[in-house]
């Protein structure tokens, strides 16, 4: 069987790819592929800790379901404001979106 | 090793080196592809762990949905981010320090954590999971108000994006 420990490390290492892409992205989009990267890893956690510590109850999957939900929103909004700025300035780079900066 | 571990080791080898290739690819709609080879890889993990119905969600959410939405995106913004350029900040060695050292800091954790290397028990009535999660996600002594408010969130989400990527009339 597979132990608790390998999951464990890999979610680590693609939680850390993802942090890696959200702070060195210059592209907006790009940015929030490295946030959907670091909720997967949550996600692979939270059924893990489920299946491996206490497969008798529900919390696990239940918060997981949670976790969806916000991702799907979380990206839509992102996007969807990505995308009204790109109309306005004609840019998706994260440096130029400094309008509320003075 | 028996070919659970086998299907595993293959599995995060190919999950992995797509995840960095979302991070690293200076094309962006490349980097919208590997990242749905990232989301099939995370879904194979759902299945080696007996929760099959995240397998199934995660295939229609994530690469139905989410990853078609990134397309989109990286397709509607295309002109102004071609692949000339950088398409990194000048100081990434910083964030790679930082996702490094984050790794480090983790992995200390779990070292020190006595459960780190707990192998399942056998799982009983697979199947019944599901049943299980649906009824505690409509009982109102255990999710429902948090099932209520993922839905209020989503409505008010799919509201907030129209209204903001809508075009404007003058």
């Amino acid at each position: 069987m597979i132990p608790l420990s390998w999951y464990l490390i890999f979610a680590a290492i693609l939680f850390c790819v993802g942090l890696y892409g959200v702070l060195v992205r210059k592209n907006a989009i790009a940015i929030l592929m490295g946030i959907e990267l670091m909720l997967n890893s949550i996600n692979i956690n939270l059924i893990a800790f489920w299946r491996y510590r206490s497969p008798d109850g529900i919390a696990g999957q239940a918060f997981a379901i949670i976790v969806f939900a916000v991702a799907a929103a979380e990206v839509a909004v992102g996007l969807a404001l990505i995308i009204s700025i790109y109309r306005r300035r004609s840019s998706v780079v994260a440096e130029d979106m400094n309008m509320l900066k003075w | 090793m028996t070919a659970e571990q086998i299907i595993f080791i293959v599995v995060a080898a190919v999950t992995l080196g797509a995840g960095i290739s979302v991070v690293t690819s200076r094309n962006l709609i490349h980097s919208a592809l590997w990242l749905i080879l990232t989301l099939f890889g995370v879904a194979i993990f759902y299945v080696l762990l007996d929760a099959g119905f995240f397998a199934v969600i995660q295939v229609i959410i994530y690469i139905g949905a989410i990853a078609i939405l990134f397309i989109f995106a990286a397709m509607l913004t295309r002109r102004v981010m071609q692949d000339t350029g950088p398409q990194s900040n000048s100081n990434w060695w910083l964030g790679a320090l930082i996702a490094v050292l984050l790794f480090a800091g983790i992995a200390l954790i779990f070292v020190n954590w006595q459960g780190f290397t707990t192998t399942p028990s056998d799982l009983a009535n697979p199947g019944g999971r599901i049943v299980q999660l649906g009824l505690a996600l409509v009982s109102p002594d255990q999710y429902l108000l948090p099932f209520e408010l993922a839905s209020i969130l989503l409505v008010a989400a799919m509201i907030g994006a129209i209204f903001v990527a809508g075009e404007k009339k003058q």
